[in-house]
């Protein structure tokens, strides 16, 4: 039971931290990319879409092949802890994040740009305003990149190495699981990590759908 | 208070608005008429310091726009597009937007935005969210939202072209109320020569990317300084 804990504390603990870096390089990137108009704009647009399909298994190879010890990050000593698997995922959502603010900011007014500046907002602030009116795709975008990283397996896998009590993740356990014929168990862990995605999920959500509510509450009555 | 001097914009290459001489003198109001696709938007984004010219020079106060930092004189000016472009939130919240960039007071906010709203009519909608008002209240919050900045350039693009006959009559007249009451300096722009007429002090006609003529709407009407003036005012709502 405490290692079931240890694992799920982990589990959430590297998606997390992956999905927060992911939104810290994401938002900015992608708020950029859809702001601004400059030469070769559109081949790193299809180069961030490329990204958002990235298979984990590839980002664990790159990932791990610059960690290794013989490797050009390898004196970081980094190969096989959760650093490792959090730099794995953080290559797998950041594009994601980046890639849905783009295209949730370019579906605003263009012309709301103009009209904050000619209010004489900043360009931090424009872009505070911006980011608060696409505030329902962004949170999507949230939700997306988190999705990609605590249900992947095969970077955790392959930058993590499943260590027992110190990179072993929920993904990883099951696979373990599975392949010793374990399956109640593989299976308890598959229920474990689909309820605690849908309550993080849930929780954006209700938060996201909050927001939609509050467009849509009814008119107070006009005072005769 | 505004020069336009050989002022050339231009965009994906091609040119958009060709202006050799145009003066704004402070507290006037011009109302530029012009057909779809004139040049008035790129004038007024111009005017704005939102579009960069490809040639000559915009002066304010003496100064050229390009030796303005760009927020400084920003904060001087205010724009008001067609659409309402307001931001999902309150009423009252939409109207502190620019006050809240500028760094202003709390409790000076407060009582400038109760000021414009109430000036606008807007006060019972206060706390209303943006997205339940209708396009004239939405209009007038955008307005208030312009005034609670006491600009000392206003920026009006078509404002009520997308608002019913009585309330564009309505607005037109409170605005017009509004910008000589305060001696603001105003460029309106329009697609009616009436509209034009009631709030301009001069009217400006910009057709294919270039000033055709300056003056009084009466002067306009009776001596059109060529052709395309005269045709377009013969196409235009009297």
């Amino acid at each position: 039971m405490t290692e079931i804990f240890q694992i799920t504390a982990l589990s959430l603990q590297v998606s997390t931290t992956a999905t927060l870096v992911s939104l810290l390089i994401g938002l900015p990137f992608g708020t950029w990319l859809a702001l601004g108009s400059f030469r070769g704009r559109n081949v790193i647009l299809s180069i961030i879409n490329t990204g958002m399909a990235l298979p984990p298994v590839v980002v664990g190879l790159v990932v791990a092949i610059t960690l290794w010890r013989s490797g050009p990050l390898g004196d970081l000593r980094l190969i096989y802890t959760p650093i490792a698997i959090i730099i794995a995922q953080t290559v797998i959502a950041a594009p994601v994040v980046t890639g849905l603010t783009a295209a949730a900011l370019e579906a605003l007014d263009p012309r709301l740009q103009q009209q904050l500046l000619g209010l004489g907002a900043s360009r931090v602030q424009m872009a505070w305003y911006l980011w608060r009116e696409a505030r329902l795709p962004l949170l999507a975008a949230l939700m997306a990149g988190f999705g990609s990283v605590i249900s992947e397996v095969g970077a955790s896998m392959m930058v993590g190495g499943n260590i027992r009590g110190q990179t072993r993740v929920l993904t990883t356990a099951i696979v373990l699981e599975t392949s010793k014929g374990e399956f109640e168990k593989a299976l308890a862990l598959s229920a474990l990590l689909l309820i605690l995605t849908y309550l993080i999920n849930l929780a954006l959500t209700w938060i996201q759908q909050r927001g939609r509510k509050a467009d849509w509450q009814p008119a107070p009555r006009k005072s005769s | 208070m505004i020069e336009v001097r050989n002022l050339l914009i231009q965009r994906n290459g091609r040119d958009v608005l060709n202006i050799d001489s145009l003066d704004i003198q402070r507290g006037e109001t011009l109302a530029v008429v012009g057909p779809n696709g004139a040049g008035k938007t790129t004038l007024l984004l111009a005017l704005a310091h939102l579009l960069k010219p490809a040639r000559g020079e915009i002066r304010f106060d003496g100064k050229s726009l390009a030796n303005w930092d760009k927020l400084e004189y920003r904060r001087k000016i205010s724009f008001v597009f067609q659409s309402p472009l307001l931001l999902d939130m309150t009423v009252e919240q939409n109207v502190a937007l620019g006050l809240k960039f500028r760094g202003v007071a709390k409790a000076e906010v407060q009582s400038r935005v109760e000021r414009w709203v109430k000036s606008l009519g807007v006060e019972s909608l206060a706390q209303r969210r943006a997205s339940q008002l209708s396009g004239g209240e939405a209009q007038r919050v955008s307005l208030a939202r312009a005034f609670v900045l006491n600009p000392e350039l206003m920026l009006l693009d078509e404002p009520f072209a997308a608002l019913d006959s009585p309330t564009r009559v309505q607005l037109l007249e409170d605005l017009s109320a509004l910008l000589r009451k305060d001696h603001l300096t105003a460029i309106f722009v329009t697609h009616n020569l009436k509209e034009a007429a009631q709030m301009g002090d001069r009217v400006a006609v910009i057709a294919g990317g270039e000033l055709k003529q300056v003056g009084t709407a009466r002067q306009i009407k009776s001596k059109p300084a060529d052709e395309t003036v005269k045709a377009f005012l013969r196409e235009l709502p009297q």
